[in-house]
Parts: structure tokens; sequence; C-alpha cells
């Protein structure tokens, strides 16, 4: 690693912060005057770098991997601020080099599909976990198959391991184009409807049954937050913090690629343990304290993750907002939610964002009572606290919609800085 | 007895990739507003494409869908095509709209043939034609919706355009065409889906279903301020 370079970042970095902002400005100078950084720093690390990618859950995943790694005392470096770009990526790693050394155990990396394809160019890293592909922003991507292309190169360019979804279908086949060892993570085919699937959607026909591939993880049972996770035989229960299948799911998949990095060290017992305590990422199911009552924020950005939400986050007793915002962020594209069944929704409070006319239409056409419909999401803000003081709260919210509601309750709640 | 009307979809399973469903919604609904029974169908490959359906849809798909359906598109041509004849309504949006045209050219130079409602063909372009657009139709007034395709869309000098394109790219981003209609079947690039924010399309398209089939028609004016609303904020969101 060229001290100098390391030097040099941290000088505009610290000249960064003073202008307020500009996380990526150091990685793209560095990038610049040494384009092998990324490379050298990364593949410097004892255990290497672990990318974690697909369309839903990558940020709730990547948490869980890194609480379970640090949880069998391993220093891990990854990608805290969501900066998907490598230059994000190298501004972290300069904002963590303490006197010349990056001293991390390894590098656990969230990336989206686009980006992951062309990050394993330039580091190939030692594991990867694939979690699934689902319609999302086909308006960035392109085509669905398109975006199994890109994840399929990112396996291809791994070294040591590539954890697989057996359930879903695109990525499971993965594992026929590749050489790479391969670990799968699943769940029990009795818990099949707590997880929709694409292909499944507005058609009478059955999907083709997955080549049943053996899994070194798999999701037993689910009951509300017990969930039953069988690793090798062997059975394990876990109460979660986090909510929704989706979620059990996803633990499975982290201890899947856990078991993967740390090998003959891996201890189950201790990892299940682990992921019981991992609390919900960044507005994935976060919980904010509004007087007496709770505001629970859910991230919702594809058919796929909307539709889990509503089945395994969806609480009848709260009173219900949705925020849906169109900026490139969220995805332009309002077709999206044309592919949700919302009948299971009771009645909604609130519905705002940019696009808060397109939601409200939607709910219209599922026979969805609603009341306040607003563009302006402090306006409605206000509205949906206001009433129905004493019952908790859910919002379902796109990604803007999101940060946005955060900013404006932070400045009346206490909110949990995270970013 | 209450009056019925068929809704059938064509290759649900393969050419539904974004949101079209909601097309189907969308009329399903208005139907049953208006006191109509709605009966959903699906073709799918392989089955006998029941004729005595009232109103046909067809969405988009990927190029593999695309592949999948084309041999038992081309086996059931004269049976659209007599429909198409006989005035029954039809929306086709995307992929499906590429496959009623004469035939799509790959970027390798193969041609994929089409069933030929339209008088039109489609070549693959550079790049992919992705975002909000806004059209106006002699017949169905201003449209919003939401353009996703690669394929370049060419009408024959006499195939009518669906729209004409007033911010976007349409058919091929040059003619400013957008879409083809041939008697009552139309063909679209417009996602979003494109009748729950045109409602007045979609009207037109049960009108000319409901009198084909029971001679009269009778639709009492729906509450569209919603819908009206999400058209006029769609018109003015960017690219």
């Amino acid at each position: 690693m060229k001290k100098t370079t390391v030097f040099l970042g941290k000088a505009v970095r610290n000249v960064a912060r003073l202008r307020g902002g500009g996380s990526a400005l150091p990685g793209a100078i560095v990038e610049k005057i040494d384009p092998d950084f990324l490379k050298e720093v990364l593949n410097n690390l004892p255990y290497g770098v672990a990318v974690v990618s697909g369309t839903n859950g990558k940020t709730t995943t990547t948490k869980i991997i890194v609480e379970l790694l640090e949880s069998q005392g391993l220093k891990v470096f990854t990608n805290r601020t969501g900066s998907n770009f490598t230059r994000g990526v190298i501004s972290e790693i300069i904002g963590e080099i303490q006197g010349g050394c990056f001293d991390f155990d390894i590098a656990v990396l969230e990336l989206d599909e686009a980006y992951a394809a062309r990050f394993v160019d330039q580091v190939q890293p030692n594991f990867s976990l694939i979690l699934n592909v689902f319609r999302d922003q086909l308006d960035r991507f392109g085509e669905i198959d398109k975006t199994a292309k890109l994840l399929e190169k990112v396996a291809k360019k791994t070294k040591k391991e590539v954890i697989l979804n057996r359930e879903d279908r695109l990525v499971s086949e993965i594992s026929n184009q590749i050489k790479t060892p391969v670990a799968f993570f699943g769940h029990a085919e009795k818990l099949a409807e707590n997880f929709p699937v694409d292909d499944e959607t507005h058609t009478t026909s059955k999907r083709k049954n997955n080549q049943k591939h053996p899994a070194t993880v798999e999701l037993i049972g689910l009951k509300n937050r017990r969930a039953e996770y069988q690793i090798d035989g062997k059975k394990y229960l876990a109460t979660l913090k986090l909510s929704g299948s989706h979620n059990a799911l996803n633990g499975a998949a982290a201890l899947a690629i856990v078991q993967a990095i740390l090998g003959e060290k891996f201890d189950a017992t201790k990892n299940v343990k682990a992921l019981a305590k991992v609390e919900p990422a960044f507005g994935r199911g976060e919980i904010i304290e509004i007087g007496k009552t709770k505001l629970e924020l859910l991230l919702v950005k594809n058919p796929s993750g909307f539709q889990s939400a509503l089945r395994s986050q969806y609480k009848k007793s709260a009173s219900t907002m949705i925020a849906i915002n169109d900026q490139y962020a969220d995805g332009r594209d309002m077709s999206w939610l044309w592919d949700v069944d919302f009948h299971e929704l009771k009645k909604v409070t609130a519905i705002s964002g940019i696009r808060a006319y397109d939601m409200a239409l939607r709910l219209q056409y599922d026979d969805v009572d609603f009341k306040h419909v607003a563009t302006d999401l402090k306006k409605s803000l206000k509205y949906f606290l206001s009433k129905h003081s004493s019952e908790d709260k859910q919002i379902f919210c796109t990604y803007t919609a999101m940060l946005a509601i955060r900013k404006i309750l932070a400045k009346s709640h206490d909110v949990r800085r995270v970013l | 007895m209450k009056k019925t009307i068929k809704i059938m979809s064509l290759y649900p399973k393969e050419m539904n990739i974004y949101g079209d469903y909601g097309n189907f919604l969308t009329l399903k609904k208005r139907l049953e507003w208006n006191g109509f029974e709605v009966k959903h169908i699906s073709h799918e490959i392989g089955q006998k494409l029941d004729e005595s359906a009232d109103i046909i849809l067809g969405g988009g798909g990927q190029d593999s869908g695309q592949n999948k359906i084309q041999d038992d598109l081309l086996k059931n041509s004269k049976k659209i095509h007599r429909m198409v004849e006989n005035g029954t309504p039809m929306l086709m949006i995307c992929g499906m709209y590429q496959l009623f045209g004469l035939y799509f050219k790959t970027n390798k130079n193969e041609h994929i043939d089409g069933i030929g409602v339209f008088d039109a063909w489609t070549e693959a372009g550079p790049e992919r034609l992705i975002g909000n657009i806004i059209t106006e139709s002699e017949d169905f007034g201003e449209l919003v919706g939401y353009e996703n395709h690669s394929g370049l869309t060419y009408l024959n000098k006499n195939q009518g355009a669906f729209a004409k394109v007033l911010r976007g790219a349409g058919n091929n981003g040059v003619d400013q065409s957008e879409g083809a209609r041939s008697f009552n079947a139309i063909g679209s690039y417009l996602h979003g889906p494109v009748l729950p924010k045109n409602p007045r399309l979609a009207d037109e398209i049960i009108k000319i279903a409901v009198t084909k089939k029971y001679g009269d028609y009778e639709f009492k004016k729906l509450d569209d301020q919603i819908a009206i609303k999400a058209h006029n904020i769609a018109a003015t969101r960017p690219r």
C-alpha cells in the first residue's frame, strides 16, 4: 500500500468533510493516482473479500454476516454507508486506515447486481452470496435474465465458494454454469407459502419444481419470530429480533456463508445465538419510539418485497401509512405496485410521497379503504401521527421516502442516527 | 342474469414481466362496478385458444419468454386474425405488441416471425429506450405510461399508429409514432400499466367489447378523481 496514496486520500477526505458531504471524492482521487489501491488492500486481508448481492435483503443480510463474524472474534470491514460504488468503498477504506495499517480480517461488501459484476473484475472475492433475483428496477438493468447473467459473472469470478439460494430458480441455475464450489441455503417445502415467487404471480399454473439440491443451512420451521434451522443435519432454534419470513431466510443465507468463511472453526450453536441478537438495519423494520407508541419503518422497493412485508410484517392492530416516491433510487416506473396484492390491508390511514396518487389508485382497485392522500410527506406525517395516537404505527416506504421520513421525524423525535 | 364479459390473458406465465396484470384488473373492476360479471381465462402454450373471448390482453416479456411462446402464437395466428377482423378489442403491450407485428430482427440478424396483425416490424436497437412517456391519441386523448424496450418498431405506410409521442421515444424514437392499431387491436409500448391511469382508454375498450356482444351499452360515469390526479402527476415526472 502506497503511503502517499493514503496520505493524499486522507487529506482530501478532511477537506471534503469541511465542505460538508462528498464521501466519494477522496475515493475518486485515490482511484486516479493508484488504480490498484483497492485490489492491493482487499487482497491482503487474511480472509479476503465476501460479496453479498441479489435484489432483496442485501443490507440486512450483510449486517447479519458482519455481526456473526464479529461475534466469533473477527475484525470485519464493511461498506456501512451503503455506498455501492468503488470510490465509496475506497473512501471508507481510507477512513479506516490507521498509521498506514488496514487492520481487518475480512471485508464483507454489499453490492448491487450491476456494480458487483464490475467490482469482481477489479477484486476477485473469496466468497460470494447470491440471495435472489426478483423483478426490480427493470428500468435500470433492462431485464431479469440479464440481472441473473450479472450475478453469474460474480459467481464465476469467486475464488473459494459461492453460496446460492436453492429456492430461487434463476439463482440456483447459476450452479450449472460455474466451476467454483457451491453451497446452498434454502427453506423446507412446507414453508413455501411464506415466500412469494415471481414465476407464480398471476398465473394459474404452478412453477416447475427446482432441482432440489441439498442445503447446508435450511430454514425448517417458522412461527412468528421463532425460527428453526437445520445445519449439517442438526437442528437449532432461535427467537429473532428481525421480523418477516424473508429475514428468517436471510438468516439462513448468512449462516451458510459464515460457515463457508470460517470452515472448521464454524460453531453453529454460537452463530445461531448471535443471529438471534441481530437488530434490523437502517429502515428495514426499524422501530422508532413516538411517545408511548412504536412506529415501524418498512422499506419496500419491489413486488416480492412489498408482498413479503404485507404477509409477514403487517400488523392489523397498527395504523398504516404508505409513502411511494419515484426518484432514481426508488425506480421511476410505478408498474411494480400492480404486481402486489393489497387485499391483506384492512385500511390505510395516510398515503403520501411523490406518487401518492398512484398508490391510492392501486388500493382503489383492491377495494382497500384509505383516508388521507397527499404528495407532501411532511403534511402527511403530521396527519398520520395525529390520528389514532394510542395505536402503534407502520409506514411502508420506498427508499428516498424513508430517508425523508427519518429526517422529518428526527426534528421532533429521538431517532437513532445510523448514517 | 348478469351480463358476462370474458377477458383472456395471453401467456401470462411468460409475458407478464412488469405490472401488466393491472390492465386486466382495471377492466375487470370497471366492468364489475357497472354490474357485469367478468370471466378471466388464460391462454397458455399448448392450450386450445378460446375464440369466444371478448377482450384479449397481452403483456411484455423477456426475450426468453418471447422465444417460448412464438410457436404457439404462430399456430393460433389464423384464429387471432379472425378475431381481429371481427372487431374483438385487444391490448398488446411491449413484447406481445412486437410479436403481433410481422417479425422481430435480432441483433444477430435472425428473424423471429410474428403473426402480422400489425403491418410493422421490429429491429433490435443499440440501447434501451427507458422512461416516462406521454402520447396523444385521437380516439383516447392524452396517455401517460412508462416505456422500457430495446426493439425499434417501424410501421409500414398503411399501418396506423396508436398514438403520437409528445414526450419520450415511442416506436423508434424517430418518427413520433407510438404503437399500432388495426381494427380494435391495439399494440403499445406503454407500461405503467397503461389502463389504470388512462381510464378513458379502459372504458373505450370496454365499450367496444360490450357493444359487440350485447348490442347496446350503458355505462355509468365512475369517479376517476384519483386516476386523473395520478395521470397528471405522472405527466410532470422526469423521464
